[in-house]
């Protein structure tokens, strides 16, 4: 029987993060991937020649160098990467677009403050009060208690507009519950969408993986790939072995998870799913991604390079009861990031959406292709009412798309419910009620790719190598 | 090893951590941490590297030796002339 020092669960960007770590540091570790791609959540995929992202539409947390106690520095020192070679670019410009209002934000929080002074003028000090308290928080502690941010931002800000557009982008990039957000995980979000900001490679989130690979392969670690772990084997408490699909067992001194807590409960033999079930996350989502024969500053969508929408009185995060809630949502633009000479073949905009795992999951073969084919278009419409006007037609102009829904996130993730962000209660220092058996990644509360990869980074080292 | 070689294999071992730090002027009597972007973490690594490279062991309980530069060379030259 192989025997490993670390066995990893998931070859995402948390997993491959703890594994550079422990190899580099010398542990035998292995990361087992059932699908055939790494990345997880963020990975990517090619389809008729051309290549497309999933995940994150753009790395969160862009800070320049030498930034202190920055989450991208700081990765970036403990996996010994240099930041060149992720080749980022950063954003041209975002904007939160509710009915009548727009907040423009970028990498410099100054436009958000001089935005917030225009269109909310008796907030801006308000504003200021919850820049304090979400910099005053200390996110390098693991167990802080539970705290609502929405009454924490109430005591901040009068006006429920201002308050819902600031959640907005919050909670489409990384909330795993409806409506509040632990203050904890708020913070998180807000310095890293806010008061630090969005970039992207040029090649997109496939660079960022190749370059953890190379990086996690040069310090000696091992990756199974289409090797999925069907069973934790558990006695007195402690991972005894893990059982893989093929039937081949291996042991293991420490098991580190990525596959998400009530998942990796499920896993385990003697069974401990079943007190998980209650935290299984319930918010999913779809997205279209379109594909133009012309950059998108020619049909005038130059400007923005994301923007979070809403066109409801109030912003509702919740669970969609409609196979596709298109009251809110998210529009990229990879087009949009500052390339200087260089730039993408063809023009790209995507749509994310929440969406209704279960009427999705509950669709025949043909009723899941027609009822993509009958949201999509509504889908596209719901969007460009939040963008400039245009003389771009969708259907004529459109040359390429594709559509993922819940069920493609739980088919390639194995995330249940096809649940990006997750269960609802994290476990914040990674532990479960195995001993040796440890979460990472989303589960585990950090968000985004810089946080799932601290994620990594921090349960490696406290768990693995102290 | 001198104090001075054992303050330079610190410097080598922060140099291959934190590569965009400026480490000529680094005063041996203040702390690391005053100087340095370095957090708990980077500490943690260094630890790590003494380990990994020199067959260094530090316990967890006394990572504060290694606060600045001299406290470094007090401590772990002892350690390194007990390797020969």
């Amino acid at each position: 029987m192989e025997k490993y020092d670390v066995a990893i669960l998931g070859a995402g960007m948390s997993g491959i993060a703890a594994g550079i770590r422990l190899a580099h540091f010398g542990k035998r570790v292995c990361i087992f991937e059932r699908h055939y791609a790494p990345g997880g959540l963020n990975s990517f995929y090619a389809k008729d020649g051309r290549k497309f992202d999933v995940g994150l539409h753009a790395m969160t947390n862009f800070v320049k160098p030498g930034v202190k106690g920055a989450p991208l520095n700081r990765i970036l020192k403990q996996l010994r990467i240099r930041r060149e070679d992720l080749g980022l670019h950063e954003q041209i410009g975002s904007r939160v677009a509710f009915p009548g209002r727009d907040l423009r934000f970028t990498n410099d929080v100054g436009v958000l403050e001089s935005e917030i002074a225009r269109e909310f003028p008796r907030e801006i000090d308000g504003f200021q009060k919850l820049v304090h308290a979400v910099k005053s928080f200390d996110d390098t502690e693991f167990n802080y208690p539970y705290q609502s941010a929405r009454e924490i931002a109430r005591s901040c800000i009068g006006d429920p507009l201002l308050e819902d557009m600031l959640f907005c982008p919050l909670m489409y990039y990384g909330s795993a519950t409806e409506d509040d957000m632990d203050f904890g995980q708020f913070a998180v979000m807000f310095k890293s969408i806010f008061l630090e900001g969005f970039a992207r490679p040029l090649d997109g989130i496939r660079n960022i993986i190749k370059i953890l690979l190379q990086r996690y392969k040069s310090a000696g670690g091992i990756r199974r790939m289409k090797t999925g772990v069907s069973q934790i084997r558990v006695s007195n408490e402690k991972v005894d072995r893990l059982i893989l699909d093929d039937g081949e067992e291996v042991e293991a001194d420490i098991v580190l998870s990525s596959a998400g807590l009530p998942e990796t409960l499920s896993l385990c033999s003697p069974s401990m799913g079943g007190k998980a079930e209650s935290n299984v996350g319930q918010l999913s989502f779809t997205e279209t991604i379109s594909i133009f024969d012309k950059s998108p500053d020619r049909f005038g969508w130059g400007e923005d390079t994301i923007i979070f929408f809403n066109s409801r009185d109030r912003f509702a995060y919740r669970a969609s009861e409609d196979p596709v809630d298109l009251t809110s949502g998210v529009i990229c633009i990879p087009n949009n990031f500052e390339y200087g000479d260089l730039g993408l073949p063809e023009g790209i905009v995507r749509v994310t959406c929440l969406a209704n795992y279960d009427t999705w999951k509950s669709y025949s073969e043909t009723e899941y292709t027609k009822n993509k084919e009958h949201w999509r278009p509504l889908i596209w419409d719901a969007a460009r009412r939040f963008m400039p006007d245009t003389d771009l037609s969708y259907d004529s102009d459109c040359i390429a798309h594709d559509m993922f829904t819940p069920k493609t996130v739980e088919r390639y993730t194995w995330k249940r419910r096809g649940a990006i962000y997750g269960a609802p209660q994290k476990a914040k220092d990674g532990s479960t009620p195995v001993a040796n058996l440890f979460v990472c990644g989303t589960d585990q509360g950090f968000l985004g790719i810089v946080g799932s990869m601290m994620s990594g980074i921090a349960m490696a080292n406290t768990h693995a190598l102290r | 090893m001198s104090k001075d070689e054992c303050k330079q294999v610190v410097l080598d071992i922060i140099a291959e951590i934190a590569p965009d730090e400026e480490l000529s002027d680094v005063k041996p009597e203040v702390a690391l941490r005053e100087q340095l972007d370095l957090d708990s973490m980077d500490f943690l690594d260094i630890v790590m590297e003494l380990r990994k490279k020199h067959g260094i062991e530090v316990p967890e309980s006394e990572y504060g030796q290694l606060v600045s530069l001299d406290s470094c060379a007090e401590y772990l030259t002892p350690k390194f002339n007990a390797l020969v």
